[in-house]
């Protein structure tokens, strides 16, 4: 009985932090001022974002964001496994900290550090004049906010493929090497397949970030060109134009609902092949 | 664990619930000024003087955010600083009230050439606080020719070295004055030949920055870059390899006033802080903190010779006739915008 009325507050919450304000969104883009003033009912904000020239700012955020995604599961599958194999070794589970540690920092001051490092009489060219290497000037550029991404969102990728990990029991990795199986059998034949779960959800919640960022292309991308974010940041605070600037982040909103129906497909597919396998 | 956590939440709420009963029956004054353009000490000063008004002061980085925050009557802001162009904006949307001036008598201190400017004709709504140019700051170290032409900011010589605005209003003006146009042109030739200049420039620019280009400077990451006058002598004041000049075909005169919403509840204690601002010793402290150029005449003469005589800091502008103030037009600034987002687009 009492359970019934917990929902209450939740659901309170739900409907006007989240399903009245993208209600709100909804209608401005749609929208546009009239001579008046007043409201009127148009399409045009969204023909207007098939424009070409939008289309390469949709087209360089996602392939950012794609660029990143694949270098932070690069990096953090295998640290992924080092952190799980050695937990389950020892018991002891320390290491994670480390990547979640950086978190705990605002990610603009981790953002603006990396401003500090990589600039031209910055940290890492002080360096490599103390070693006698050539410096690297790769501040304000595409390169520098791939980095910026990958920093930030780095441990995103980590914690769900680790926490998968973490949960194979190791009694089926003992019966594939007592059944013949070598290390990398077990690795492509269990672990791999089992970890799959973690990988989609790690990319996912790399790629969201990344393709919807407009801090770390600003202060790292020198302002040279603009991403999605600093497109819808521009039409709101700027250009003066919220309908527009609501079209584009509805339209957002669609990318990213698609992207997690593709993560739902793969994770009913591992859930059912799980069942298949226990029959 | 759990109780402990019980107790310790009972009694900071306990706690917050205390303070809140003890009664501050002061009048909250709501100041909303950009960031670090004040001398907080003068906050204080304030406070002592008029024990009925507590202030409580929130800063912004750009008027187009003060703004959004007016125009959505979202706080309730007593005070704010806006730029010329902004406060004809504003005042065109009705979201200034007029000012009383019999309670701001200061405001005979401004210097007449700083009073019914375009921005505010009929001297109804504003009250000048700081004003100043925009121009280029440069390092002698690495520039060793005269800086006399915005034209110095394309030159190949210079490629990577230069930081370039990231706002559009002062970015294509600066383009329009170098191509010889006025910097609130309309005219879609005018504007294309800068969108042009821009596009072309754009290998040469390291970066198009924000407040940060200050630093930037002063570490040496640049030769050139384009900042407002106070800025510039902020980092020249850090580092003496830096040097600022005005290019000869003239540039952007900026005006920052002090305006009341129509967002204010307190009216008269809101004029009762604009005249304090304005009183010669309290306006010395901020400019002197600030270093920008102050409207008042008197605390102007107070300065340092090397300060008040300075043509770039404080030049004539009853004389010079190359200056020109931004003006606010709704279309323009969409086709603006506009422009600005195919510079960036472009590779």
């Amino acid at each position: 009985m009492f359970k019934k009325y917990l929902v209450y507050p939740h659901l309170f919450w739900m409907l006007v932090f989240v399903l009245v304000p993208i209600l709100l969104v909804l209608v401005y883009s749609f929208e546009t001022t009239g001579l008046n003033g007043e409201a009127i009912f148009t399409l045009e904000n969204y023909q207007k974002l098939v424009d070409a020239n939008y289309l390469n700012i949709f087209i360089r955020s996602v392939y950012l964001a794609v660029i990143s995604s694949i270098i932070c599961l690069a990096l953090g599958y295998p640290i992924s496994v080092i952190l799980a194999n050695r937990e389950k070794r020892t018991g002891k589970s320390g290491l994670v900290w480390i990547f979640i540690l950086p978190m705990w920092m605002n990610m603009l001051l981790r953002t603006y550090s990396w401003l500090t490092i990589l600039e031209k009489n910055g940290i890492l060219n002080n360096l490599l004049e103390l070693l006698n290497l050539p410096q690297v000037n790769i501040l304000y550029t595409s390169g520098a906010v791939v980095l910026g991404m990958v920093y930030n969102f780095l441990p995103f990728m980590i914690l769900p493929i680790y926490s998968v990990l973490i949960k194979i029991d190791n009694s089926i990795i003992e019966a594939a090497e007592d059944l013949g199986a070598n290390s990398f059998t077990v690795f492509s034949k269990v672990t791999l397949p089992l970890s799959i779960p973690g990988v989609v959800s790690g990319v996912t919640m790399v790629f969201l970030p990344a393709v919807t960022t407009f801090i770390i292309s600003k202060l790292l991308g020198g302002g040279h060109y603009m991403l999605i974010g600093n497109l819808i940041e521009n039409q709101f605070l700027v250009a003066d134009n919220w309908n527009f600037g609501s079209a584009i982040s509805i339209l957002m909103m669609v990318l990213i609902l698609l992207s997690m129906a593709i993560t739902n497909v793969f994770e009913k597919d591992t859930s059912t092949e799980k069942k298949g396998g226990k029959k | 664990m759990k109780k402990f956590i019980c107790v310790i939440l009972t009694v900071v709420i306990l706690t917050g619930f205390m303070t809140a009963c003890q009664p501050d029956t002061r009048t909250q004054l709501n100041i909303y000024n950009v960031g670090d353009y004040i001398n907080e000490d003068v906050i204080d000063i304030f406070e002592e003087e008029n024990p009925d008004i507590k202030i409580n002061y929130e800063t912004y980085y750009a008027n187009e955010e003060m703004y959004v925050k007016v125009a959505n009557k979202s706080s309730d802001y007593d005070v704010v600083f806006p730029s010329d162009y902004m406060i004809q904006k504003m005042e065109a949307e009705g979201l200034l009230n007029k000012l009383n001036f019999e309670n701001i008598p200061n405001y005979e201190k401004i210097s007449p050439e700083f009073k019914g400017l375009d921005y505010d004709k009929n001297q109804e709504y504003s009250v000048p606080y700081m004003w100043g140019t925009m121009g280029i700051l440069y390092n002698k170290k690495l520039v060793k020719e005269d800086v006399k032409s915005w034209k110095i900011l394309w030159d190949e010589k210079y490629a990577k070295n230069v930081f370039m605005l990231d706002t559009e209003r002062d970015t294509l003006g600066i383009t329009l004055k170098m191509l010889g146009y006025s910097l609130n042109s309309g005219n879609e030739e005018e504007l294309n030949a800068a969108k042009d200049a821009l596009i072309k420039q754009k290998p040469i620019v390291l970066a198009y920055c924000g407040d940060e280009v200050k630093d930037k400077m002063i570490n040496e990451e640049a030769a050139l870059s384009v900042v407002w006058s106070g800025d510039a002598y902020y980092c020249m004041s850090q580092n003496e390899n830096l040097a600022y000049a005005i290019p000869e075909e003239g540039t952007n005169l900026w005006f920052d006033a002090m305006v009341i919403p129509t967002t204010s509840k307190h009216q008269a204690e809101a004029e009762r802080f604009i005249n304090f601002m304005c009183r010669p010793d309290i306006a010395k402290m901020n400019v002197e903190y600030i270093e920008y150029s102050t409207p008042i005449g008197e605390v102007k003469e107070q300065l340092d010779d090397s300060v008040k005589n300075d043509k770039m800091r404080y030049p004539d502008i009853t004389k010079v006739d190359n200056m020109e103030i931004f003006t606010y037009d709704k279309e323009l600034t969409k086709r603006y915008s506009e422009i600005w987002q195919d510079i960036k687009i472009s590779n």
